[in-house]
């Protein structure tokens, strides 16, 4: 093997420092594997090592990217005395780049200032500050009082409804333990006068986030995030999605670390923020790349936007029949309901409202308060929907099934 | 087509698929061939389709295996994978002791309890499998809970299990471990430790084709390439489910069986929903899309390009 061990070593830190999980025993793994290809053959070598070191499919791009920079064939001695046997003989020299080095640039300053800066922590004093803001739209809110809510949305209590899983536990119920009634009855000679039962282990239903933050937004996004943010971080099983044209993943994001932290490295990543409005995209792009991974177990989605869409409404009510087909119940949150006098007339919001179960307010804590205490009651049965071939005449349907 | 011995190379694991049938790239075989070598479990993702399964399959084959397959599901727990006890028959037996007055409580127990009374399932028969270890196939597992993983680590590492009252069953060879996920969630980390990995992409055109001719011989050239060219068009069209290689094949199938030896308009709006099993998407292909995309598929030289 000569320098090909140091250098396999070498090639998993470098995999590491792209971010793929690279577990000391995963490197003796590989090195084993080796032994049993012939690794003259590039092919052969790459495959071996992939299978051993890589683990999830969103790692097969950086590992290709790093496999390539690392394993280069040494320049200038490709074609010596035997060009033809060259595979044969000389495998792989010494890389020519230095891993990058990510961390140098991960550790820069987490870009200050901006919109998004950290404000001033402070907590509320008294009760009537307090009711106050609870009340106050979140559109007026100062940076003090966004901290200072911030603090009161983490003792919101979230339950999310429960299903019944297909799992057994012992314990009062309808179904009889046979297993425990064998066994006290191989002890007791008689069957026991009270019978083991068993039950339906009880879970909480996943949630789906899908918050609009394109500019019509924009007075809301920071405290939507937070709000998001907060279930994210702070329960099991949230799933979190942004969109304004383009429909981005932020689970990760709001999974780590505190949302003042969270929030530079977000504006970063979604591209169109602030930008205009396609609800029907966006939600058509969840439906092809995560709906059927993500809204099984009878999932809860939540999504929050104000309706104002400039896509096709035909294609918004068709992905929004899809979408509430394929959960467990859909629940549109839009701020400006909690203005007096607001109609939704919008042309999106007019195509999305059949066929939403729910249409609640978020704009103030006490909306959220509301929010949290109508999931935490959630029937156990879907509510019922209108049943009409895909894409007809969804426009004509009542607004029957909207509650208030 | 079952060998005595394992494939020593991974030429000649290529060679056993491809008796079966299966066309693998060279890539999937190094993957198979690590795992038989190192004795490590196969963990195979990608979209549903793609002939995730199927690898347990011929690979059973080839080596002249016994295939055991688990299919996962919410809610699979210990009783449904590994053992249970015959509650029925133990019932039975205890009835007959008292009538017959033998019941004697220490021995009932230990009678009760003993392997003739057991349930094995398939967990269980892989790991008493004797002779050549068989292929065992997890299928599924993202559809099991996280509780059965985390099971399935135990079992995985050690190649035993402990049933309380039996004591310790341990395989004497291990069996050949394949387990499929199609992502619905993501597996855990630990148990993704014990498995090599490796993800099935869609087929290319020449790759399909191949699979098409070789599992279908009695479809004709034109038509197979006309519906491989139709299927590869298919999946780069944004449609909510992508046909897989299996509907590929059904499709082909279906066609052959209706003494189609080329794809016409009418024909494809008829089948489609062979290759699509989604009401929105057949309304967005069906008609002018299928139309545009035959024409292309027209000249099989160009659409394979």
């Amino acid at each position: 093997m000569g320098s090909l061990l140091p250098n396999l070593l070498r090639f998993g830190r470098l995999l590491r420092a792209l971010g793929l999980e690279v577990p000391a025993g995963s490197m003796l793994t590989a090195a084993r594997a080796l032994e049993h290809v012939d690794i003259g053959r590039r092919g052969d070598f790459y495959h071996a090592l992939r299978c051993v070191l890589v683990r999830r499919a969103a790692d097969l791009p950086p590992f290709d990217a790093a496999f390539r920079a690392f394993w280069r064939r040494p320049p200038g001695r490709r074609v010596r005395n035997r060009p033809r046997a060259m595979g044969e003989e000389i495998r792989f020299g010494e890389p020519e780049v230095d891993p990058p080095s990510l961390a140098a640039e991960a550790g820069d300053d987490p870009s200050s200032g901006g919109p998004l800066a950290e404000p001033r922590h402070l907590e509320l004093a008294t009760h009537s500050a307090r009711e106050a803001l609870r009340r106050k739209d979140f559109a007026l809110y100062s940076a003090a009082e966004i901290a200072a809510a911030e603090t009161m949305m983490a003792r919101l209590d979230w339950e999310v409804g429960s299903r019944r899983t297909r799992r057994w536990l012992a314990g009062a119920g309808p179904g009889l333990d046979l297993r425990r009634l064998l066994r006290s009855a191989a002890r007791h000679g008689q069957d026991d006068p009270v019978l083991p039962r068993r039950r339906r282990k009880v879970r909480r239903r996943p949630l789906v986030l899908i918050c609009d933050v394109s500019g019509s937004m924009e007075r809301y996004t920071r405290m939507l995030l937070h709000f998001c943010h907060s279930l994210t971080g702070g329960l099991e099983g949230v799933e979190s999605f942004v969109f304004s044209t383009r429909l981005t993943r932020v689970t990760p994001e709001l999974r780590r670390g505190r949302i003042n932290d969270v929030l530079p490295a977000l504006s970063e990543r979604v591209h169109d923020w602030s930008g205009g409005t396609r609800i029907g995209e966006a939600l058509g792009s969840f439906a092809r790349d995560w709906a059927r991974r993500i809204l099984g177990h009878g999932a809860v989605v939540l999504l929050i936007s104000d309706g104002w869409d400039r896509g096709d409404p035909e294609l918004l009510a068709r992905e929004m029949a899809r979408l509430q087909r394929s959960c467990h119940r859909l629940v549109w949150l839009n701020p400006l309901l909690g203005a007096p006098g607001y109609e939704p007339l919008t042309r999106g919001m007019r195509a999305a409202l059949p066929l939403v179960d729910d249409f609640l307010p978020v704009h103030n804590l006490e909306s959220l308060e509301t929010l949290a205490r109508h999931l935490n009651r959630l029937p156990e049965a879907r509510s019922r929907r209108p049943v009409a071939p895909p894409g007809h005449a969804l426009s004509r349907r009542s607004r029957a099934a909207v509650q208030r | 087509m079952a060998r005595d011995r394992a494939p020593r190379s991974i030429d000649e694991l290529c060679e056993l698929l491809a008796g079966e049938l299966y066309i693998a790239d060279r890539g999937l075989a190094t993957s198979i061939y690590l795992a038989l070598q190192l004795g490590r479990p196969l963990l195979l993702e990608g979209e549903a389709g793609v002939g995730k399964t199927e690898v347990a399959k011929v690979l059973a084959g080839g080596l002249g295996t016994e295939l055991i397959r688990l299919q996962c599901y919410e809610g699979l727990d210990v009783n449904h994978a590994v053992y249970e006890w015959n509650y029925a028959r133990q019932l039975l037996e205890i009835r007959l002791m008292e009538a017959s007055g033998t019941l004697d409580r220490e021995a009932a127990a230990a009678e009760l309890f003993s392997e003739e009374f057991l349930v094995r399932r398939p967990v269980l028969r892989a790991l008493q499998h004797g002779g050549r270890p068989p292929v065992l196939l997890i299928d599924e597992l993202d559809r099991a809970d996280e509780e059965f993983e985390g099971f399935l680590l135990e079992i995985l590492s050690d190649f035993q299990v402990t049933i309380p009252e039996l004591g310790t069953i341990r395989a004497e060879a291990p069996p050949i471990v394949i387990i499929t996920s199609n992502r619905t969630r993501e597996l855990h980390d630990a148990l993704k430790r014990r498995c090599l990995y490796f993800w099935i992409d869609y087929p290319d055109y020449e790759k399909e084709l191949s699979i098409v001719t070789a599992k279908v011989p009695a479809a004709s050239r034109r038509l197979a390439e006309q519906v491989t060219g139709f299927v590869q068009e298919l999946r780069l069209t944004a449609l909510y489910k992508v046909a897989g290689v299996s509907e590929t094949l059904d499709w082909i199938a279906a066609l052959t069986a209706l003494d189609r030896s080329e794809l016409d308009a009418r024909t494809v709006d008829e089948t489609l929903g062979i290759v699509l099993k989604n009401q929105e998407d057949i309304r967005a292909v069906r008609g002018e899309r299928v139309r545009a995309i035959l024409d292309r598929v027209a000249h099989p030289g160009a659409a394979g390009a």
